[in-house]
């Protein structure tokens, strides 16, 4: 099969990306290991550092917690860090420097600095890696005030979408599911800049909603074909962002379909597709009106005895809360 | 005799500046005026402000949880440094940071980071961009961190990437309450000579020789030779936080420390090697003392934050994805 220059594969949008950012920005710098002699185990990034050189493009030891400080110190004195963490469930050893020191940094420093780094990192089964080498660890860092998760589904996604990680000021895990890599799609010209924490529709439907993303959006679409078949209409969902997650979308979809699935490739309990719920949840119609929650805000817990004092629910905001609610 | 400089002089000024904010630290937290933790540097204040006083304009620091030294010897504003143990709006992070976490860019300062270990990776990281601006970063640990993690990966990382970067382990013979020998195999340089990685041990209580250290270490660091790693040999006077009453030290040994008190050795060094009279030593001290009542009254007057600006995780956040209670 002849491969046109028309089509854009999954690898090649993800190098392109890398690519076009570190022509654009002199501060951009890529590293990690075996990505720069070796191109990548998954040979993503072949020819960078033949193309930039060694002291932008390079090699490092196998050591992610240090992998992940170079790249939080590299951007707070300026610099635009990629760092590739060859297996995502390799990031649980780097989990101090991105949780604790890049994700809190701009608010903690009273906003004298953030954090532009991006962390690429493979997740997904499928391709027989077993258990240590095939998870999906969204839902580790869903709970992370000031970092970013980026999923792409598509090529042209994966590179539109990892452009804007890298221009991004703040930290951005994004993640590259295996099963993609070699999947291809026509080439779509790269117009205006995006922004990160925009989901979108892939198809429209008045039945049900199904949300997904990564691989998981291709099945399904499939599965959308399948339902027409029996006289199901499906409206299929792409969140590629999932922090911060396009809550406006979900609920305006879930409001027109009032029936929604989420297929998530990752354990059930504590996953991600129980976040996307809460949300549609939320449009406080029907039952949604007396399942909620109350938690603390989307920003690191601050010092200040007056700002921690109001950082946490009281039994008052509880109280006015439900008396809201049931019109007590 | 070596010639009187005021250079000389305002080096112990910084460090008596440094033993006199955590003592004020101290009292405002037993008057409950402060909330929390805190962990003070008293008698190792020598270390912080010698290496300090080497440092270049473009170069950067990362410090720990004990970093209100580093913080004073960068030129972190006592007041602000003060309100912001208060946690007051004029905080030098505005009361978001609190003791522990101070940032402060304009003053060189990436961080005091609040878990062990984290300033070894902040400033590997930071050495990355400091290469090409010809500047050299400071990680300053205690003994505890050189059996994390970041410690080895870190300065495994920096060596063969021949990275700017000083490692100064400052090795108070405790990590928090148990003492260094107990929880730790084989010597502390030692792992720097196993890596190959210049080092050298030093006495951290003569801010002289400390500062000599550090201008060697700068030199070598900012040409291009890699990093060095500095251990040195010092005493924390207090416990290791607020509620640490320190039992566990020997018989006799803070004693024998505080004959090695920093500030000590300093005034003898003042007057035999540079001809400063004790006189002009105390007025020093005076002056001092007068500034930090100031401070102190100041802090204790300030505005906290507005609960109207809370702020955002994010930078140019867009609130549209954002979710808040």
């Amino acid at each position: 099969m002849t491969v046109t220059t028309d089509e854009l594969s999954f690898r090649n949008a993800i190098r392109e990306a890398i690519d076009e950012e570190l022509a654009a920005d002199d501060k951009v710098i890529f590293f990690g290991e075996d990505v720069a002699e070796a191109g990548g185990v998954f040979a993503v990034t072949p020819g960078l550092r033949e193309k930039f050189g060694d002291d932008r493009v390079f090699d490092t030891p196998i050591s992610e917690l240090a992998l992940a400080s170079a790249a939080f110190g590299s951007a707070v004195a300026g610099m635009r860090p990629i760092v590739e963490i060859m297996f995502a469930d390799f990031l649980f050893l780097a989990m101090d420097s991105l949780v604790n020191q890049s994700a809190k940094y701009w608010y903690l420093s009273n906003e004298q600095k953030s954090i532009p780094l991006v962390v690429r990192s493979a997740v997904g089964g499928g391709v027989g890696f077993g258990p240590i080498h095939s998870q999906v660890p969204i839902s580790w860092f869903l709970g992370v005030p000031g970092l970013k998760i980026v999923a792409p589904s598509t090529p042209n996604d994966a590179k539109r979408l990892l452009k804007a990680a890298i221009r991004d000021e703040n930290p951005v895990l994004f993640f590259e599911h295996k099963g993609l890599y070699s999947t291809t799609e026509i080439r779509k010209e790269q117009t205006a800049h995006e922004s990160l924490g925009k989901a979108r529709i892939l198809q429209s439907g008045k039945d049900i909603t199904l949300v997904s993303c990564m691989k998981g959006v291709a099945e399904c679409l499939e599965a959308a074909k399948m339902l027409n078949e029996i006289g199901i209409s499906a409206e299929v969902l792409d969140l590629r962002s999932l922090r911060p997650m396009d809550s406006e979308l979900i609920q305006s979809s879930f409001s027109k379909t009032k029936s929604l699935l989420v297929v998530e490739e990752g354990p059930i309990t504590g996953g991600w597709a129980a976040e996307v719920i809460a949300i549609a949840n939320e449009v406080n119609t029907g039952a949604g009106k007396k399942l909620w929650r109350i938690a603390t805000d989307d920003r690191p817990i601050p010092f200040s005895p007056i700002l921690e004092n109001a950082f946490f629910a009281s039994a008052q905001v509880i109280l006015d809360s439900v008396r809201e609610r049931h019109g007590k | 005799m070596m010639t009187k400089s005021v250079a000389d002089l305002e080096l112990f000024e910084k460090m008596y500046l440094i033993r006199t904010f955590e003592e004020t630290v101290q009292s405002l937290f037993q008057k409950g005026e402060i909330v929390g933790t805190t962990h003070l540097y008293s008698g190792q204040e020598a270390v912080a402000t010698g290496f300090a006083s080497a440092l270049k304009a473009q170069d950067l620091v990362a410090a720990t949880y004990r970093g209100h030294g580093h913080a004073l010897a960068t030129g972190v504003s006592t007041q602000s440094l003060m309100d912001e143990m208060l946690g007051r709006a004029s905080g030098v992070c505005g009361g978001r940071s609190g003791s522990m976490n101070v940032i402060d860019l304009k003053n060189r300062l990436i961080g005091c980071f609040g878990i062990i270990g984290g300033s070894i990776g902040a400033a590997t990281g930071a050495a990355i961009s400091l290469a090409r601006k010809n500047g050299v970063a400071i990680a300053f640990f205690g003994d505890g961190a050189i059996n994390q993690a970041y410690f080895y990966e870190c300065l495994n990382f920096a060596a063969v990437r021949k990275l700017p970067v000083i490692f100064v382990c400052e090795n108070n013979l405790y990590g928090e309450y148990t003492p260094w020998e107990d929880v730790t195999a084989g010597g502390i340089r030692a792992r720097a000579q196993a890596l190959e990685v210049k080092s050298e041990t030093i006495d951290g209580n003569d801010v002289w020789k400390v500062q000599q250290t550090a201008l060697e270490s700068f030199e070598y660091s900012r040409n291009g030779n890699g990093p060095v790693f500095i251990e040195a040999l010092t005493y924390r006077f207090v416990g290791h936080s607020r509620s640490d009453p320190a039992k566990y030290r020997k018989p006799g040994e803070l004693d024998a420390w505080k004959l090695r008190d920093p500030l000590l050795i300093a005034r003898k060094r003042l007057i035999s090697d540079f001809g400063y009279t004790n006189d002009e030593i105390d007025s020093v001290e005076k002056s001092v003392n007068r500034a930090m009542d100031v401070v102190r009254e100041n802090s204790l007057k300030a505005p906290f934050p507005d609960l109207g600006r809370l702020g955002s995780e994010f930078k140019e956040f867009n609130t549209r994805g954002g979710r808040s209670k």
